[in-house]
């Protein structure tokens, strides 16, 4: 367990359990390190990393920028809206334009799935996948899970529950994969027309009760629903969703024991979750954040190895 | 390999109290002076020292352990990323007098790393540097060790282990050297 297994951070779908363990186990350290007196370490001193942000984004975005900064690498930043690509330049002329740059690392975020594999081929630099259109957010899930191990100790055999819009969060498929390789049960609860159909063969159980659901649970992830993804009406109103599919004190008191509650965020508050829940003790959303930076800095840390000084 | 003893278990605990009769010299009952051992192989001899200290003044010494990975100057230039160990300072060192700890003193990157690490925590009054073995002529660094437990004549080619009971059931420090030499 001594490096990763791939050189690109793609999907957790390509990563082993032992990558997984060794994020975790070099996040603990740069958690120990953005709570000294001086967060910085000088390690990246001599890298360069590229911000791509083909999507709107505001806590990934500065939980990369932090997590480089504290790393001591140089950033450049890119965002879709005032950029040459609405000019027309493509997907890879922009990378490569960057890359004349002598940048050593891209992180990505893009409206289509498949973008940062694409540009992996097409490019020899090391690449981080932000988000890829509905594919994967692998970040996401890591620092999900490593938030439940610091939570609970430990993710094998606790019940996970992800509710929300299943068909369009790259959340849920990331978190998936992550919670099934480190031996996690794991449930997907929403409406109907929000579950894809083939989502069993990932080996994971569909409610479409929250009741049942909650119940069954150690932890619930409840996920934002994607009104921009949403190219017909999935359900009839958000009225109607709130009803059957929020979080709030009346569901939590079917069950008498503590349910771990997380939230990728931006939340909306009063929809899939009230306040009162989201800021209740059992709620680890604002840790979320902070090992968001940590599981981060993790990745950069360990990929950067592979990039060649000499 | 040739391997030669250069202190066997009871030469390793003399040693240890006579760096120990040293520290009380300058640092009297410890009351504003920490031990930082520093990760992987300084924190035997920290330890050791921290027990031999607290016999002698009876009084608990505070004692901390520092990673140095990510303030090594060698990053990218391995094969692998190294996997740092754990840091473990749970008090301030702002104003203490430190004493970084390591079981050899070889080229001096790592004390110069360590030097790095320990600011990170605050601004300390003072820093030392101890060293149970000091490798003559081969420091890259202008770097010294305050207090020395042996120094010995090598050159680079040749390396140092040193075993601790904690691990290999007995105290012992051994100099390889290749054959032909």
């Amino acid at each position: 367990m001594k490096e990763l297994s791939v050189l690109n951070l793609l999907g957790i779908n390509e990563l082993t359990k032992s990558d997984i363990d060794l994020i975790f186990k070099t996040a603990d350290s740069f958690k120990e390190v953005i709570n000294r007196q001086i967060k910085k370490v000088p390690t990246l001193r001599d890298i360069t990393i590229a911000n791509l942000f083909f999507e709107n984004s505001t806590r990934t975005k500065l939980s990369f920028e932090l997590a480089q900064k504290r790393l001591s690498a140089d950033i450049v930043n890119f965002s879709a809206s005032n950029s040459s690509l609405t000019k027309g330049e493509s997907l890879i002329d922009t990378a490569n334009n960057i890359l004349s740059m002598k940048v050593d690392m891209i992180v990505m975020r893009h409206p289509h799935s498949g973008a940062a594999k694409f540009l992996s081929e097409k490019t020899n630099t090391v690449i981080i996948n932000a988000g890829d259109g509905t594919h994967e957010h692998p970040t996401q899930a890591l620092l999900d899970s490593y938030s439940i191990k610091e939570k609970l100790g430990g993710v094998k055999g606790k019940k996970v529950v992800l509710v929300g819009d299943i068909k369009h969060s790259r959340v849920a498929l990331s978190n998936i994969f992550a919670l099934k390789k480190l031996g996690a049960k794991v449930m997907v609860c929403g409406p109907t027309t929000l579950i894809p159909k083939y989502i069993k063969h990932l080996g994971v159980e569909v409610e479409h009760d929250l009741k049942k659901a909650i119940k069954w649970c150690d932890v619930a992830n409840m996920l934002r629903i994607q009104l921009e993804r949403q190219d017909i009406q999935y359900f009839p109103s958000i009225r109607e969703y709130t009803h059957q599919f929020q979080l709030n004190k009346e569901i939590l008191e079917i069950t008498k024991k503590p349910i771990t509650i997380l939230h990728p965020g931006p939340i909306n508050r009063g929809v899939e979750i009230t306040s009162e829940i989201a800021d209740s003790e059992h709620s680890i959303i604002l840790n979320q954040v902070e090992n968001g930076v940590a599981i981060r800095m993790a990745i950069i840390y360990l990929l950067a190895g592979s990039i060649n000084r000499s | 390999m040739k391997s030669t003893e250069i202190l066997n278990s009871l030469q390793v605990s003399l040693t240890i109290n006579r760096l120990c009769s040293q520290l009380i010299e300058n640092h009297k009952d410890f009351s504003n002076s920490t031990l930082i051992g520093l990760q992987p192989n300084g924190i035997f001899l920290a330890n050791r020292i921290k027990n031999c200290l607290e016999k002698s003044i009876n009084k608990k010494v505070l004692t901390g352990s520092l990673d140095i990975t990510f303030f090594r100057d060698d990053f990218g230039r391995k094969e692998k990323p190294l996997i740092p160990s754990v840091t473990n300072i749970d008090f301030s060192i702002e104003n203490k007098k430190v004493i970084l700890i390591d079981d050899v003193f070889f080229t001096g990157r790592t004390v110069r790393s360590g030097l790095d690490a320990i600011m990170t925590f605050g601004r300390p009054l003072s820093v030392e540097f101890l060293t149970l073995i000091e490798r003559r002529f081969v420091q890259s660094l202008p770097i010294r060790a305050d207090y020395i437990g042996k120094s010995v004549d090598t050159i680079k080619e040749e390396k140092v282990s040193v075993l601790w009971e904690e691990e290999n059931g007995k105290d012992q420090i051994l100099l390889h050297s290749p054959i032909e030499i």
